[in-house]
């Protein structure tokens, strides 16, 4: 019934095995599946991760030229970044926008 | 609560008790309808249905590269696992050798997968008995899987790994470094649990003798997965050797008795086993490619199954050389284990049905897909 009555008292003594969220913040190894970011000087607008897109998170438009993210759809597999021919798509280590928002990105 | 009035002259009180969908000790919402005789549990029906998602039918929808994102989805803990199946299934009928690296790497993120399964549930168990030390002792250790997962899968549950004619990712040598040192920790953390789980006077209080099903009750009502291997039948699917178990010299523990505690010590020890697999696969890790390029639709019918955390799981596929498929079929460890949970609830008491109930590690998201 005691066994890890040692373990509470080595508790008590050591740092804590959380971390103290607001001021120190975690960094995500690298190779995480996070936010997807699109380098849209490069995307020839091929239509081709919106067509493959598994669920419909993402619309490609030819005239004017735009490609669109839907975060609240997106459940960052990765696919349309497998998918892309001109490798434009990647997907970074970090949290990106809130579900409602939707994030366009149209050709200079 | 309904009460039913009992014929005359009968002095005992039966009362029908619906526990759950929303109780602290279940993980997800299942309802089980219990008829009580005072404290004791009479009968109890399960209602399902809380979690239906019709993953199926959107199966039936997406082209079969997609449908690997989305049996990723079907079960929340052992994601990898559930796309393993997927993919040996479709591997199968398209007539797909997979590399051996890929076969390996396979074995060694589903032996990750069981790890976190199975300290995630031991944890849920000690809180359902009140153990809260063992449990954030538990959990702490999980933790240290989570971050290998993360670290060498990209995500720290749906690792998404997995691809029809291999893996995505590769684990080079300064991972696999890193792997071995959380997998020592984790290691040196079971001893103090196994020692504590085992032997503690509280944990057998609340479990031996709790639950209890007989080899032959379990085989005849289909039980799969630790609930069958804790009556002493070695029943495992690792043991056909499926994807490089057949080269790792992969043993199954039973455990005798049938009881909530058998159940237990199955999980417990499967967790040194799982770990041992893991350091195995990796050290052995043959070099080749990742993954071959697949070409074509798959044809024809195919019934696939592997050992998850919580048993064999069946993915039966029926495809007619198009991208979409004819028919997407998933049973589940936990739905096979439906059947033997009604018969261990009658005769135990309102108290136990929690600690039985979770002893059958239930994964209902599973289950209703």
């Amino acid at each position: 019934m005691f066994g890890l009555l040692k373990n509470a008292f080595i508790n008590l003594i050591s740092k804590p095995a959380t971390r103290n969220y607001p001021e120190v913040v975690r960094q995500p190894p690298a190779g995480v599946r996070g936010h997807l970011e699109i380098d849209i000087d490069v995307c020839i607008f091929c239509m081709r991760c919106s067509r493959e897109c598994p669920c419909g998170a993402l619309t490609v438009k030819r005239d004017p030229k735009s490609w669109s993210l839907e975060p609240g759809r997106c459940i960052i597999c990765g696919y349309c970044v497998e998918v892309c021919p001109k490798k434009c798509l990647r997907l970074e280590p970090r949290h990106g926008l809130t579900a409602g928002c939707v994030n366009t990105k149209e050709e200079k | 609560m309904s009460t039913q009035h009992p014929p005359a002259g009968d002095k005992t009180f039966r009362s029908l008790i619906p526990f759950g969908p929303q109780h602290p000790v279940f993980p997800e919402p299942i309802q089980l309808r219990l008829m009580l005789e005072d404290e004791k549990v009479v009968e109890a029906l399960p209602m399902l249905g809380y979690v239906h998602r019709g993953l199926e039918k959107i199966g039936e929808q997406k082209d079969f590269y997609q449908n690997v994102f989305l049996v990723e989805r079907v079960c929340g803990i052992c994601s990898f696992i559930h796309a393993l199946a997927y993919c040996q299934a479709i591997e199968t009928l398209m007539n797909v050798t997979v590399p051996d690296r890929a076969k390996y790497l396979r074995v060694a993120w589903s032996e990750l997968h069981r790890l976190h399964s199975h300290l995630l549930w031991l944890g849920l168990l000690a809180d359902s008995f009140g153990f809260e030390n063992l449990f954030m002792r538990i959990w702490r250790s999980r933790e240290i899987i989570l971050d290998l997962q993360e670290l060498t899968g990209g995500g720290r549950i749906i690792v998404s790994t997995n691809q029809i004619g291999g893996v995505k990712r590769d684990i080079p040598a300064d991972l696999q470094r890193r792997v071995f040192e959380g997998l020592d920790q984790v290691e040196r953390d079971m001893e103090e649990i196994i020692d504590t789980v085992e032997n503690d006077f509280s944990v057998k209080h609340r479990l031996v003798g709790v639950g209890r099903i007989t080899a032959e009750q379990a085989h005849s009502l289909g039980a799969v997965g630790p609930v069958l291997r804790a009556c002493g039948v070695e029943s495992d699917h690792r043991l056909t050797g499926y994807a490089a178990y057949a080269d790792l010299d992969f043993k199954a523990v039973t455990w005798q008795g049938g009881d909530s505690y058998a159940r237990t010590m199955v999980r417990l020890y499967e967790i040194p086993e799982s770990i041992r697999l893991v350091r195995a696969a990796l050290n052995k890790l043959p070099e080749g490619p990742l993954n071959v390029p697949v070409k074509g639709n798959p044809d024809g019918e195919v019934c696939m199954r592997v050992e998850q955390p919580r048993g064999e799981v069946v993915y039966y596929i029926r495809a007619n050389n198009t991208k979409n498929l004819e028919r997407l079929r998933i049973r589940t460890p936990t739905f096979a284990n439906l059947a033997p949970l009604l018969h261990m609830l009658p005769g135990c008491q309102l108290a136990d049905v929690g600690v039985i109930v979770l002893s059958i590690d239930p994964c209902i998201s599973c289950t209703e897909r």
